[in-house]
């Protein structure tokens, strides 16, 4: 009996051993524990010797999944502006400290699950000061409960849903402009250029940022008199769009409007085409705006999109002091060209969105001359500045806190040049037009 | 909406073809060894990749890229059956699932590994036809036809060939195949070989009309479960009708409800018949 | 002394709850993150040992009962401000009120059969809740971050959940010990060699398979309403993935189908393999290609599982080892 239980005792102890050791083993051993309670302490002491201090940025990025063209892009830009900040020695604070900045990022394998251990691991064993957050709405939604939980403001780009801002969440901010506005001006478009135009087709995609936006346009659309004679969502991996095609040409819709993310959007633009549906115009989501939107050829011709921004977009220190705002930051030609020579493409506004996102954090750390979170979280809910994204300004109610008020939309289509090249011009507002818009589409 | 509903079918019955046949190398392979080859979907991208970097880097025209690809298929199947299918092939189902399902982790780590998840295009096009009001674009219509030619190929080689008659024999009964003399293990290879080519060639043809990604092979596997089961577990030429079934509630149920009810029906639909005829709609292999 | 009567179950206990405490010892939230994934796989992987390992029956889509409870238990939740308690109880109930409707009908099937067809009810059920617009349709829910302040704050909120998932894991644990050594686990393994003969011998397999599919389904339902619960949001695709559904099978496998410590160890070594690929720089691009590779190679040299190949090796092992 007694070599048996000793014999047990042997065994439980060896599997505790294998198991703490697996447990402790990958993420953290129990020391990095530690720390990690006093992590904001430890960042403080740094600072008040007055020498150099590391900021840590963390954030996940979609290297693979069905994200990753998009994050890849927001990633290059937020990695820029950490470059150019840090290759200008970093920005010195009103008691001599220098900071610079540190990313710390993993692969969320566009996946919800890893996003939340993920960022639990960036607000604890990595240290992160702030966070940026993942591409698309649906990792963000599940990046910002752990911002909030863990008390660290986040910045997000890439993630346009309004819902996420109306869950009472205090530490989220959004750069972008939120879904609800994407289609409208779209909308409003429409009713300038073709007064006769009374119905439109909405078929979106099944994911929260684009049921946002559909929803806002069918409301908005209505409200102006609209017809909207089809309104269906589709599943995101979507590849074949004939069904919905079909009940399109039955509806008889002066435009269509919808999509959702690059590749369904691009998809169903090229079927739109194969189908030879006629339509007066088309608006669709996110794959528009991307440069290799393109590679459609034909099918491409005239389809207009909503864009958060464009190189071509005139905001400058300029347009700021006419618009009484403050300037921050690089211009729009310098972030371009900054863009085209590391990149060899002209950047799209993702990567503008990336690079913002820092920008704005940039902004927020200078204002509140510290890295407290609570000041930087305070000066980030007193910010209004314009950069060379464009207006920026956070709603500070306490309903849809974070959300952005300031930013607003712009309008691309794809045209022919004179040597029948497809050219994106923007077309909407009018004010910042580089074309006027084609319409119908030919 | 005379027309709409015409229009719908005819859409639905081209793209039918196709799920049909992407649907037969899954139903051949159970049929014969009883084992549900979870390797199926990954499969079909490597097809659907194989055509389209056959004839974007190369120039091959795309169907004579699927006759290049359907033989790197049949090799390819060999391969898997012998590495990960033979040593289970008496183990109860489980293992056969999770050896095949490992095959499908490989395909997928490799190729998102080389290929990222992005989406491709063969940018190939034979314009389009117009039938009255029904308008299709030349390249669906020669997938379906070029599935419905598969297929005969498929029947002749089942009926008229002798390894055709022998992996017939086996899946009927491999003990008494054996006692007859049929090399079995070879049979089983052979069929194992022609199952993933047909899922191969499927993911070709499919890559020439619509845009692929490696995992967009997922969602004709799960496809392809709705149909096999349509059609009558191991019987591949049921999988044709399986597929016109599919491609039919797929072209024809959007016009009366939300499209995404589509997959409600489908998914109740087979564990209906799961239920109540589970020998399939045509009749299963026994 | 006394003597140690089930060594089988005192010693995957300890381990469970051995490890399951670190995190509270030194605190650290990330290591907590950690062993939440690893505790909820092993409670999910111990209820589908149940149901695969113990009667044979391979349900492909088990994640199904994760999600069906899931969804109820965030709704009551989220939209009704229920308490967490209530709302475990109506995702575990929901959870086997389902599987014992499936149960009277489903589990005739056999083999194949029975594995497509739970793939086929979690595809459909996927589907069905995208186009029910009460619980979200397609976008799924998400949850009022006030709804944490009522257990205290997020951190006491997300330490509750942990400290949930723990002792519904070691339930899970100390069911399926029970139901293992009970006349009904019994009647059970009768069912995995021969159903039939089973039959014959006097086990009314439709009522014992319709109880282990209903012992199977009711932890599942009760975690996801926790896993749910601290992401503060559900949507379809996170709530029926199959991928999960599959990878759970995985674990029960490395670990030893059938045996009560199995899906414990083969969910920790799982869980905490794919975090290493995952984060080292070698692998991360091919990862799953690793994953898989290791997969076949105990499919194919090893099929009775880590636990499995310990019994056969030493009859000491037999002995404390469930």
């Amino acid at each position: 009996m007694n070599r048996k239980s000793l014999f047990l005792l042997t065994l439980v102890a060896a599997f505790a051993l294998l198991l703490a050791a697996c447990a402790g083993g990958a993420p953290a051993p129990a020391a990095g524990g530690e720390e990690s309670a006093q992590a904001p302490a430890a960042g403080e002491a740094a600072a008040a010797e007055g020498g150099a201090q590391e900021v840590v940025i963390g954030f996940t990025a979609s290297q693979t999944g069905k994200y990753n063209v998009e994050s890849d892009r927001q990633t290059t830009g937020l990695q820029m502006w950490m470059d150019d900040v840090n290759n200008a020695g970093g920005i010195t604070l009103g008691d001599g400290t220098v900071l610079t900045f540190k990313a710390v990022s993993y692969d969320d394998e566009s996946n919800k699950d890893r996003v939340q251990e993920l960022y639990t691991r960036l607000a604890t064993e990595d240290n992160a000061d702030f966070l940026i957050s993942p591409y698309s709405s649906g990792l963000t939604a599940a990046a910002a409960v752990i911002a909030e939980q863990y008390g660290k403001p986040m910045i997000t780009t890439g993630a346009a849903s309004d819902a996420t801002y109306k869950q009472g969440y205090t530490q989220v901010y959004q750069a972008y402009t939120p879904a609800s506005r994407y289609l409208t001006s779209a909308v409003d478009m429409l009713t300038a250029l073709d007064p006769e135009a009374k119905k439109i087709a909405i078929v979106y995609e099944n994911s929260k940022f684009s049921t946002g936006v559909a929803e806002a346009a069918q409301a908005y659309a209505q409200e102006k008199g609209y017809d909207v004679v089809l309104f269906e969502g589709y599943d995101p991996d979507t590849k074949d769009f004939n069904a919905f095609i079909n009940k399109i040409e039955a509806a008889k819709p002066d435009a269509i409007m919808g999509g959702g993310h690059f590749q369904d959007g691009s998809t169903f633009a090229r079927q739109l085409n194969e189908k030879g549906v006629d339509v007066k115009a088309v608006t669709l989501l996110v794959a528009p705006p991307e440069p290799t939107f393109a590679e459609l050829g034909d099918a491409a011709l005239g389809v207009t999109g909503p864009s958060q921004w464009e190189p071509a977009a005139k905001y400058s220190e300029e347009a700021a002091q006419e618009a009484g705002l403050e300037w921050f930051g690089p211009s729009s030609d310098e972030f371009t060209s900054a863009y085209e020579s590391a990149k060899g493409e002209a950047p799209s506004y993702h990567a503008a969105g990336g690079y913002a996102a820092g920008l704005l954090l940039q902004k927020a750390i200078q204002d509140a001359d510290s890295v407290d979170p609570a000041k930087v979280k305070e000066a980030l809910d007193n910010l209004d500045v314009m950069i060379f994204f464009g207006h920026e300004k956070f709603d500070t109610s306490e309903e849809s806190h974070g959300l952005q008020v300031g930013h607003d939309m712009i309008i691309i289509q794809w045209q022919k040049d004179d040597s029948g090249n497809l050219v994106k011009q923007v077309v909407w507002p009018p004010a910042g037009a580089t074309a006027d818009p084609i319409y119908p589409i030919p | 909406m005379g027309e709409v509903l015409i229009t719908s079918a005819l859409d639905g019955l081209l793209i039918g073809v196709i799920y049909g046949l992407a649907a037969m190398g899954l139903t051949l392979i159970f049929g014969v060894m009883d084992v549900i080859n979870l390797a199926h979907g990954p499969l079909i991208a490597v097809g659907m990749f194989g055509v389209y970097l056959l004839f974007t880097f190369l120039g091959i025209n795309p169907f004579v890229a699927l006759l290049i690809m359907a033989v790197i298929g049949l090799l390819l199947g060999f391969f898997i059956y012998f590495v990960a299918v033979n040593r289970v092939i008496d183990a109860p189902p489980l293992s056969s699932l999770l050896s095949t399902f490992s095959v499908n982790m490989m395909i997928i780590g490799v190729g998102t590994a080389l290929l990222t998840t992005s989406s491709y295009n063969v940018e190939y096009s034979l314009g389009s036809f117009e039938f009255g009001f029904f308008r299709v674009p030349g390249a669906r219509l020669m997938a379906a036809l070029a599935a419905l030619v598969v297929t005969g190929l498929l029947y002749l080689f089942m009926y008229r060939t002798r390894p055709g008659k022998y992996i017939r024999a086996v899946a009927d009964n491999r003990a008494s195949a054996e006692l007859m003399g049929i090399p079995s293990t070879r049979i089983l290879a052979l069929a194992f070989g022609i199952g993933v080519m047909l899922a191969v060639v499927a993911g070709g043809l499919i890559a020439t009309i619509l845009p692929i990604n490696i995992l967009a092979g997922g969602s004709f596997e799960l496809k392809s479960f709705v149909i096999v089961v349509l059609g009558g577990l191991g019987n591949p030429l049921g999988a044709l009708f399986g597929g016109l079934i599919l491609g039919l509630i797929e072209g024809l149920v959007p016009v009366v409800m939300k499209t995404t009810w589509v997959p409600v029906i489908e998914y109740a639909l087979f564990v209906l018949i799961l239920l109540v005829r589970p020998q399939g709609l045509m009749g299963a292999k026994k | 002394m006394k003597r140690l009567r089930f060594p089988g179950l005192w010693i995957t206990l300890i381990l469970v709850i051995g490890v399951g405490i670190i995190p509270a010892i030194n605190g650290s939230a990330s290591l907590r993150e950690s062993m939440f994934t690893i505790l909820m796989s092993v409670a999910l992987a111990s209820s589908l040992n149940i149901i695969l390992g113990y009667t044979g029956y391979v349900s492909f889509g088990h994640i199904v009962f994760f999600g069906v409870g899931g969804y109820l238990g965030f709704y009551v939740i989220s939209q009704h401000g229920w308490n967490i308690l209530p709302a475990m109880l109506v995702g575990g109930l929901s959870a086997a009120i389902l599987a014992f409707l499936l149960g009277a009908t489903v589990l005739r099937l056999r083999g194949a059969y029975f594995a497509l067809a739970t793939i086929g009810i979690n595809e459909a059920m996927r589907a069905l809740v995208i186009n029910i617009p009460i619980l979200g349709g397609p976008v799924g829910m998400e949850m009022h971050f006030s709804e944490y302040k009522k257990y205290g704050g997020p951190m006491q909120a997300l330490w509750m959940v942990y400290w949930s998932v723990l002792i519904v894991t070691v339930l899970t644990i100390v069911v399926s010990y029970y139901v293992k050594k009970s006349k009904f686990g019994l009647g059970l393994m009768a069912i995995r060699e021969d159903e039939d003969a089973a039959e014959v011998m006097g086990v009314v397999a439709p009522r014992a398979k319709t109880w282990a599919y209903v012992l199977s389904a009711i932890f599942p339902g009760i975690i996801g309403v926790l896993f749910f619960f601290k992401n503060g949001n559900i949507e379809p695709g996170d709530a029926f993935r199959l991928q999960f559904s599959i990878e759970l099978i995985v674990m029960v496998m490395l670990g030893g189908a059938g045996t009560v410590l199995g899906p414990v160890i083969g969910s920790g070594i799982y869980q905490q393999l794919r975090k290493v690929l995952l984060t080292s720089p070698i692998f991360k691009n091919i990862q799953l290609a690793v994953a898989g590779f290791l997969l076949l190679l105990i499919i194919l040299f090893i099929p009775s599982g880590a636990v499995g190949w310990l019994r056969s090796k030493s009859v000491k092992l037999r002995r404390v080892l469930e």
